[in-house]
C-alpha cells in the first residue's frame, strides 16, 4: 500500500507543487534557496534598520534618541542579525540555489533535512527581534540582549537581563540549523556530482563553499558549548566563567573567538567562490592559479582555526601566546593574497567588459583588500592595544563584511538573477543602486577609521567632542546607504514579477559551467538524469 | 521488498521539517521561561519572570518526538519499499559521519575548557606566570591543586575516585562496544539468533551503565561534589552529564533498532540506520575512554 | 540646516586636502585623524610601528588597486577584443607567494621588540591598583618607594553633568513610558569641552617615575585605555593584569582615557582622567592624602543646610545621577522625585542603609562616598527635586 502511495506521489515531481505548500513543505533545492534568499534580505533590512539607530544616536554628541541601554541592545541585535541571519543564510541560499545546478545534481543530497534546516531560521530571529520588540513596546522596556554579538562573560551572565535565556536557546537553534545545512553540503559536494566531475574540475564556488562547510561544522558545535556553559552559569551555579569558583571570564572569550574566527572565514569564503565565478565570465579568460585557489582557500580554513586569540590581545596572555597569536593571524595574508593575486592576473590581458555583476565584483576586490589590510595591521599586537576595541576595528569588519560579503551577494543576485528568475534585472536601477552603495559605503565606514584611531571606543552611546565632526559623515553615509538598498528592493520585485528582458539561457557571454546549460528561470527540476561532464 | 531504485531519491514534499521547527521554538521559548522559574537567578538582573514555561516546553517536547517519529517512519518506508538507492546510502552514512565529527567538536570545546582550566586558570589563580598579584592581592589562601578541592572562594568538595564505579563502567562500555560488533557482524553473516541476542546484551550493557552513573552522581551529591561546588563539579558533571546524555540517547536508538531488527528491517545490504547507530555508539565509548582518563584518573 | 551642510562639507573636504599635502610635517598633532602619538616611549614606539604598517600596507593596497585599474582600463573589450587565455604561470604564484611573506618577516620583527619591551613590569617605584566598577574607576595606592603602606583610596566618577547629554527623546526603549515629553522639553545646555572625559577625582601619578598598575574590576570586565600611554588593558574580575608606564619628565600634565570594553548601560559614561605631575607635587599630595586617610573620617556636622545641599548636588550629579536620572526621575534607579520613600521621615533610616548597604542593582555606596558625602547626598535627594522635607542628614547619623 504504502508503495504504492509513494510512487504516486514520486510521479508528481514532473510539476512543481503549489500555493502554501509548496514553499512551507518544500523538499526542493531552488525552492528553498528561494526562502533563504529572501529571508536573509528581510533581515538585511530589520538589522540594517537597527544600525540607523545607532547611527542616529551618534550623529551628534549627547543623548539624542535612545536611552544608553536601548543602544546597547541596538549594537548587541545589529549584529547578531547581520552575521547569523543575513550574510550566513544569504550564503547558504546561494549554496542551495547554484551547488546542485554547478555539480549536476538532481537536488541536495538531503532535502528534507535541507527544508529544516531553513524552517528553523524564521523561529528563532523571532525569539530574538521578539526581545527587542519587547524592550521597545512592553511596559517596564525588559531588556533584550545588550552584552554585544560577542556577549562576553560575565556580563551576559550574572549580569544578563532575563531574554538571555531566550537568546541562549534561539542561538542554539541556529546552531542546529547551521550544522544541518553545512553537512547537507558537504555531502550533496561528496557524493552527488555528476560523472566525470572531479573534485578539481568543481567551480571555484563549490569549493569554497564545501570548505565553509567544514568550518561549520566544525565549529558551531562549539559555540554550542560555550552557550550552554552560560545557561548553567546562570542557573546551576556552575563557576566556568567566574574566578570564585576556580573559572575564568576570559575561558569564554577563548571557546568564543575559536569559533568566532573561523566563522568571519565562513562569511568570506563563500564570496571569494562567487568573484572567482564572476571575474573569468567578464573577463573573458579563465579563471587564474584555479589549483592555488584551492589550496590557498584551505590554508585560509585550517589556519583560522589557530589565530582566535587575536582577538584577545587585551586580556593579559602569556607573551608567548600573544607572539602566536600575531604570527599565526599574519600568516593569514598570504593565502588570502594569492587569492587576490589571482584575480588581478584573470584580469590581466582579458577582454573586460564592465556589467553589473563585474562592478560589483570589483567592488569587492578593492575595498575587501582595503579591510583585509587594516586586519592585518590589527594583528600587529602593540599597535592593537591602541586599536582594539575601537571604530577603528568597527572600520575594518565593516570593509570585509559589507563592502566585501554583502557586496559579493550583490554581485552572486545581479549575476544569478537571470537564472533565477529568468528576466534580466534592471540596468537602470542596477546602475544607480551600484554607485550610490558604492559612494555612500566608503563615506559611512572610511572616516571610522580616523574616528577610531583618535580613540573613540567601540559600543559608546556617547562621545567626546574631538570625535562629533566625523561621527556627522558616517551617519550621513549610513542613510545614504540604507536609502541605496531599497533600490535593491525594486530590483528584486521586478525580477520576481517577471517584470523586464527574458533572460536566455546564457546570458553572459562568456559564462561557464553547468548552470547555464539548462533555461532560464531553471526548471523546478534539472538533472533528473546527471549530464557527463568531459 | 521492491526493487532498488536507481535514480536518486527526492522526497515528495514533507510537512515534518516545518512542525519540527515548531517543535524547537515551543522547546526554546518554555525552556527558557522555565529555567526561570526554576532556579535562582544571579545577582543585579532582572528579577525571574518565568511562570508558564513548562506548557511549552512539554507540549514542544511531545510535539518534536511525534514529528521525528513521521519522518523516520516515512523514511524507513521509504527504505523498505526500495526508494533509496545506493548512492542514497551514501549521503545517509556520510551525512552521520560528519554529524559524528560534530559532536567530536562539542566535546571538544569541553574538554578543551577542562585542559584550559587544569594547566593555565588554577596555576594562574595560585600566582604562576604573570599572576603574582592575582594571587597575592585577590586570592591569598588559595592552593593551586587539581583537583580543585577548595575553590578560590573557600567552597569545599571532594574528589571522585577513578577505581571504583567509573572503572566498572569503562568495562561496562569496553565490552558493549564489542557485543555491538558481535551483533553488526551477525547482521552481515545473516545470523539472526545471534544478531537478536547481542543488541539485546549490548542494549543491557547500557541500561546498566546508566544506573551505576545515576548511582555514581547520588554518591557525589551525598559527599559535596555538586554542580555548584567550583570549577572541578562544573566540569565533572558538564563532561559525564553530556556523555551521560548521549549515552542514554544510544541506548534509545539501541533500542528502536532492536525493535526494527524483530520486524525484519534490515538486510545485510541495508542496514544504514543500524550502522549508523552502531558507529554512534563506537563514538560515545571513546569519548568515555578518554574522559575516563582526564576526568577521573589523572 | 543647509548651510549647516554645505560648512561641513567645504571644511570637510579642506581638510581632507590639508592632510594630504602636510603629511610629513604635523601629522602627528592631527589627533582627530590619525593615532596619537602619546607621551611616553612605549607609546611613541608603538606609533612608529602603526606609521610603518600604514605605509606598508598603503604601498601595497596602491600598488594593488593600480594593477587592477590599469587592466579594467587597458584590458577592457573596447581595447582589447581577444582576450589571452593563459592560466598558470608557477613563477608567478611563487612570487606572490614568497614576497607577502618577507613583507610579514619584516614587519614581525620590529611588532615583537615593542611587545617584548611592554612586557616588563618590574622595578616599579609607585603600585596602583585599579578598579573598575559598574560605573566608575577605583584607585588605591599600594606601593610607593619603600613605604608598603599608604592607604591612598579613592572613586573617580564623570564629571560631565547629566544636563549636558541627558536627553533622548525615546529614553528607555523606542516607545517611552512616560517621561519623553519631559525630556524634549528640556534646555539642555552647552557641553564643556572637556566633556564625556573628565572625573570628578582624578589619578595623580608622578612624571620621569616607572608606575605599576595591577588592573582588575569588580564586576564585570572593563578595560583600562590610556591612549596616551598606549596602555589598554582588560579589567578582569578575579584576576589582575599588570601594565606600567614612565612619563617623561618634560611631559606633566592632565591626560584622559576612556573604559574600552562593554560593560552595560553606562559603559561610555566611566572615563579615566590623570594628572601627571613633578615628582615633588606628588611627595607632597601622597603626603596629604595618607594623612587624611590614616586620620578618619570628617564627622563635622553642616553649618546650614545650604552647605549640605551644595556638596549634596556635586556628589548626586558624578554618583547617582548616571542611574537616577539628573531630576531624580529615575532610570536603572528608582525615582526620587515625590516618592513616599523620599518623603515619609520613617524611611529615613532606609535611605541611609540603601546607600551604605546597597540593594540588588544599587551599588553600597559605603566606600564610594564619605559620612560626609553620604549624608549630603541624602539631605540633596530629600530636599531637591521637589521633595522639600527639610531634613537634614549630619555625617554623625550615618556613621553610626
Ligand atoms: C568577513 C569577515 C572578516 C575577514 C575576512 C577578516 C579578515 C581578517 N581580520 Fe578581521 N574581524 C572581523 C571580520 C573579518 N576579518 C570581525 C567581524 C571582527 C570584529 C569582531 C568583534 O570584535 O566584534 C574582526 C576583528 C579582527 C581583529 C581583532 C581586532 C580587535 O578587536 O582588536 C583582528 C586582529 O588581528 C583581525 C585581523 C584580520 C586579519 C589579519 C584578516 C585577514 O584575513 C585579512 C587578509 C587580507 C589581506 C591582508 C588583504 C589582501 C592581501 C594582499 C593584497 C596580499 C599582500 C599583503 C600583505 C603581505 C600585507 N580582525
Ligand atoms: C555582515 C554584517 C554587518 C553588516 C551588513 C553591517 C551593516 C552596517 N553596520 Fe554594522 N556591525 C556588525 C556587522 C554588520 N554591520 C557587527 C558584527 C557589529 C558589532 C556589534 C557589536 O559590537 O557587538 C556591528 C556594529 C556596528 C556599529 C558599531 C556599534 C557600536 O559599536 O556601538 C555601527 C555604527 O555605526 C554599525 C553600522 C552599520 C551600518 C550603518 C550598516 C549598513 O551597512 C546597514 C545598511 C542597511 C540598511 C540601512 C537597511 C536597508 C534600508 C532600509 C530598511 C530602508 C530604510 C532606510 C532609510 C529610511 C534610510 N555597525
Ligand atoms: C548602578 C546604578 C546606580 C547608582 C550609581 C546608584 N543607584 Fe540607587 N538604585 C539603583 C537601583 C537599581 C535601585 C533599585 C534597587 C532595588 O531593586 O531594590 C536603587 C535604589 C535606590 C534607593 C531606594 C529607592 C526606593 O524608593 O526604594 C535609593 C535611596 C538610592 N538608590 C539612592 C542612590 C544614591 C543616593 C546614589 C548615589 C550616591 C545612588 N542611588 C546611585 C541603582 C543605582
Ligand atoms: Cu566599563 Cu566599559
Ligand atoms: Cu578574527
Amino acid at each position: 500500500m504504502t508503495a504504492v502511495a509513494a510512487h504516486d506521489h514520486h510521479d508528481d515531481h514532473h510539476h512543481a507543487p503549489h500555493g502554501l505548500k509548496r514553499w512551507l513543505f518544500s523538499t526542493n533545492h531552488k525552492d528553498i534557496g528561494t526562502l533563504y534568499l529572501w529571508f536573509s534580505f528581510a533581515m538585511f533590512m530589520v538589522g540594517g534598520l537597527m544600525a540607523l539607530v545607532i547611527r542616529a544616536e551618534l550623529m551628534y554628541p549627547g543623548m539624542q534618541v535612545v536611552d544608553p541601554e536601548f543602544f546597547n541592545q541596538m549594537t548587541t541585535v545589529h549584529g547578531l542579525i547581520m552575521v547569523f541571519g543575513a550574510v550566513m543564510p544569504a550564503t547558504v541560499g546561494l549554496a542551495n540555489w547554484m551547488i546542485p545546478l554547478m555539480i549536476g545534481a538532481p537536488d541536495m543530497a538531503l532535502p528534507r533535512m535541507n527544508n529544516w534546516s531553513f524552517w528553523i531560521l524564521p523561529f528563532a530571529f523571532t525569539i530574538l527581534i521578539g526581545s527587542v520588540l519587547m524592550s521597545a513596546f512592553a511596559e517596564g522596556n525588559p531588556s533584550a540582549p545588550n552584552f554585544g554579538w560577542t556577549f562576553y562573560a560575565p556580563l551576559s551572565t550574572t549580569y544578563g537581563p532575563a531574554s538571555t535565556d531566550l537568546f541562549i536557546l534561539s542561538v542554539h537553534m541556529m546552531g542546529i540549523s547551521s550544522i544541518m545545512g553545512a553537512i547537507n553540503v558537504i555531502v550533496t559536494v561528496l557524493n552527488m556530482r555528476a560523472p566525470g566531475m572531479t573534485l578539481m574540475k568543481m567551480p571555484l564556488f563549490v569549493w569554497t563553499w564545501l570548505i565553509t562547510a567544514f568550518l561549520l561544522v566544525a565549529v558551531m558545535p562549539v559555540l554550542a558549548g560555550a552557550v550552554t556553559m552560560m545557561l548553567t552559569d546562570r542557573h546551576f551555579g556552575t563557576s566556568f566563567f567566574d574566578a570564585a569558583g576556580g573559572g575564568d571570564p576570559v575561558l569564554f572569550q577563548h571557546i568564543f573567538w575559536f569559533f568566532g574566527h573561523p566563522e568571519v572565514y565562513i562569511m568570506i569564503l563563500p564570496s571569494f567562490g562567487i568573484v572567482s565565478a564572476i571575474i573569468p565570465t567578464f573577463a573573458r579568460k579563465p579563471l587564474f592559479g584555479y589549483a592555488s585557489m584551492v589550496y590557498a582557500t584551505a590554508s585560509i580554513a585550517l589556519l583560522s582555526f589557530v589565530v582566535w586569540a587575536h582577538h584577545m590581545f587585551t586580556v593579559g596572555m602569556p607573551l608567548a601566546g600573544m607572539l602566536f597569536f600575531m604570527y599565526m593571524t599574519m600568516l593569514i595574508s598570504v593565502p588570502t593574497g594569492v587569492k587576490v593575486f589571482n584575480w588581478v592576473a584573470t584580469m590581466w590581458r582579458g577582454s573586460i567588459t564592465f556589467e553589473l555583476p563585474m562592478k560589483w565584483a570589483l567592488a569587492f576586490v578593492i575595498l575587501f583588500t582595503c579591510g583585509g589590510l587594516s586586519g592585518l595591521m590589527l594583528a600587529i599586537t602593540p599597535a592593537d592595544f591602541q586599536y582594539h576595541d575601537t571604530y577603528f576595528v568597527v572600520a575594518h569588519f565593516h570593509y570585509v563584511l559589507v563592502s566585501g560579503a554583502i557586496f559579493s551577494i550583490f554581485a552572486a543576485a545581479y549575476y544569478w538573477l537571470p537564472k533565477w528568475s529568468g528576466v534580466m534585472p534592471n540596468t537602470f536601477l542596477g546602475e544607480l543602486h551600484f554607485w550610490n552603495s558604492l559612494l555612500s559605503v566608503n563615506l559611512l565606514f572610511f572616516p571610522m577609521h580616523f574616528v577610531g584611531l583618535a580613540g573613540m571606543p567601540r559600543r559608546y552611546a556617547d562621545y567626546a567632542l574631538q570625535f562629533a565632526d566625523y561621527n556627522w559623515w558616517i551617519s550621513i553615509g549610513a542613510f545614504w546607504f540604507g536609502i541605496s538598498q531599497l533600490i535593491f528592493v525594486a530590483v528584486c520585485v521586478l525580477c520576481a514579477m517577471k517584470k523586464g528582458e527574458k533572460a536566455p539561457a546564457s546570458p553572459w557571454e562568456g559564462a561557464e559551467g553547468l548552470e547555464w546549460t539548462v533555461p532560464s528561470p531553471a526548471p523546478f527540476h534539472t538533472f533528473d538524469t546527471p549530464p557527463v561532464v568531459k | 521488498m521492491a526493487e532498488k531504485m536507481t535514480k536518486y531519491y527526492v522526497p515528495d514534499s514533507s510537512p515534518w521539517p516545518l512542525s519540527a521547527s515548531i517543535g524547537l521554538f515551543l522547546i526554546a521559548i518554555g525552556g527558557a521561561n522555565f529555567i526561570q522559574q526554576s532556579t535562582e537567578f544571579g545577582q543585579n538582573t532582572l528579577r525571574n519572570t518565568g511562570t508558564w514555561g513548562q506548557y511549552p516546553l512539554i507540549l514542544g517536547a511531545l510535539w518534536l518526538i511525534a514529528v521525528l517519529f513521521f519522518w523516520w517512519r516515512d523514511t524507513i518506508r521509504e527504505s523498505v519499499n526500495g526508494l533509496h538507492s545506493d548512492q542514497l546510502g551514501g549521503s545517509y552514512r556520510q551525512g552521520m559521519i560528519w554529524f559524528i565529527f560534530s559532536e567530536v567538536m562539542f566535546f571538544g570545546a569541553l574538554f578543551g575548557a577542562l585542559f584550559y582550566t587544569r594547566w593555565l586558570i588554577i596555576p594562574w589563580l595560585g600566582g604562576e606566570g604573570s599572576n603574582a598579584m592575582t594571587h597575592e592581592i585577590l586570592w591569598p589562601d588559595f592552593q593551586a591543586i587539581w583537583p580543585l578541592t577548595t575553590a578560590p572562594d573557600g567552597r569545599t568538595t571532594q574528589v571522585m575516585g577513578a577505581w571504583g564505579l567509573p572503572a566498572i563502567n569503562t568495562a561496562i562500555l569496553i565490552v558493549s562496544s564489542i557485543t555491538l560488533t558481535i551483533a553488526h557482524h551477525a547482521l552481515v553473516a545473516g545470523e539472526r539468533g545471534k544478531l537478536i541476542l547481542f543488541q539485546g546484551l549490548t542494549i543491557v550493557l547500557g541500561l546498566i551503565f546508566l544506573s551505576l552513573q545515576a548511582l555514581e552522581y547520588v554518591h557525589a551529591y551525598d559527599m559535596g561534589l555538586t554542580l555548584d561546588a567550583g570549577m572541578y563539579g562544573s566540569l565533572f558533571f558538564f563532561l559525564t552529564g553530556f556523555h551521560g546524555i548521549h549515552v542514554t540517547l544510544g541506548t534509545i536508538m539501541l533500542i528502536v533498532m532492536f525493535f526494527r531488527i524483530l520486524k525484519g528491517h534490515f538486510s545485510k545490504e541495508n542496514h544504514f540506520a543500524y550502522e549508523a547507530t552502531a558507529w554512534y555508539w563506537h563514538f560515545v565509548d571513546i569519548v568515555w575512554l578518554f574522559l575516563f582518563v582526564v576526568v577521573y584518573w589523572l | 540646516m543647509q548651510s549647516t551642510l554645505f560648512r561641513r562639507v567645504v571644511s570637510a573636504l579642506s581638510l581632507l586636502l590639508v592632510s594630504g599635502a602636510g603629511v610629513a610635517s604635523d601629522w602627528a598633532d592631527r589627533s582627530n585623524l590619525n593615532l596619537r602619538p602619546g607621551v611616553t616611549e612605549i607609546s611613541q614606539d608603538v606609533f612608529g610601528l602603526h606609521m610603518t604598517i600604514l605605509w606598508v600596507v598603503t604601498v601595497i593596497g596602491l600598488l594593488v588597486f593600480g594593477l587592477i585599474m590599469y587592466s579594467a582600463v587597458a584590458h577592457r573589450r573596447s581595447k582589447n577584443p581577444n582576450p589571452s587565455q593563459f592560466h598558470e604561470h608557477v613563477g608567478l604564484e611563487v612570487f606572490w607567494t614568497v614576497v607577502p611573506f618577507f613583507i610579514l618577516i619584516a614587519m614581525a620583527f620590529p611588532a615583537t621588540r615593542v611587545l617584548i619591551s611592554m612586557d616588563d613590569t618590574s622595578d616599579a617605584e609607585l603600585t596602583i591598583k585599579v578598579t573598575g566598577y559598574r560605573w566608575n574607576w577605583s584607585y588605591e595606592y599600594l606601593a610607593w618607594k619603600d613605604d608598603n603602606d599608604i592607604g591612598v583610596f579613592f572613586f573617580s566618577n564623570l564629571k560631565t553633568p547629566p544636563e549636558q547629554y541627558e536627553r533622548p527623546i525615546l529614553s528607555g526603549g523606542l516607545f517611552p513610558h512616560g517621561t519623553a515629553q519631559q525630556r524634549v522639553d528640556a534646555e539642555r545646555p552647552a557641553k564643556d569641552a572637556d566633556y564625556m572625559l573628565a572625573v570628578d577625582r582624578p589619578l595623580v601619578i608622578p612624571a620621569g617615575i616607572k608606575v605599576r598598575f595591577l588592573i582588575t574590576a569588580d564586576d564585570v570586565i572593563h578595560s583600562w585605555f590610556m591612549p596616551d600611554f598606549a596602555i589598554k588593558k582588560d579589567a578582569i574580575p578575579g584576576f589582575i593584569n599588570e601594565v606600567w608606564t614612565v612619563v617623561p619628565e618634560d611631559a606633566t600634565g592632565v591626560y584622559y582615557g576612556q573604559c574600552a570594553e562593554l560593560c552595560g548601560r553606562n559603559h561610555a559614561f566611566m572615563p579615566i582622567e590623570v594628572h601627571v605631575v613633578p615628582q615633588d607635587e606628588f611627595e607632597t599630595w601622597i603626603a596629604e592624602e595618607k594623612e587624611k586617610a590614616a586620620s578618619g573620617p570628617d564627622l563635622t556636622p553642616f553649618a546650614s543646610l545650604d552647605v549640605a545641599m551644595q556638596l549634596g548636588q556635586e556628589k548626586y550629579a558624578a554618583a547617582c545621577a548616571l542611574c537616577h536620572g539628573a531630576n531624580g526621575q529615575g532610570g536603572i534607579g528608582l525615582p526620587f522625585a515625590g516618592t513616599d520613600f523620599m518623603k515619609n521621615p520613617e524611611r529615613l533610616q532606609d535611605n541611609i542603609d540603601v546607600l551604605i548597604k546597597g540593594r540588588n542593582a544599587m551599588p553600597a555606596f559605603a566606600a564610594q562616598l564619605t559620612p560626609r558625602e553620604i549624608a549630603a547626598v541624602i539631605t540633596y535627594q530629600r530636599n531637591a527635586f521637589g521633595n522639600e522635607t527639610g531634613d537634614l542628614v549630619q555625617p554623625a547619623d550615618v556613621a553610626k
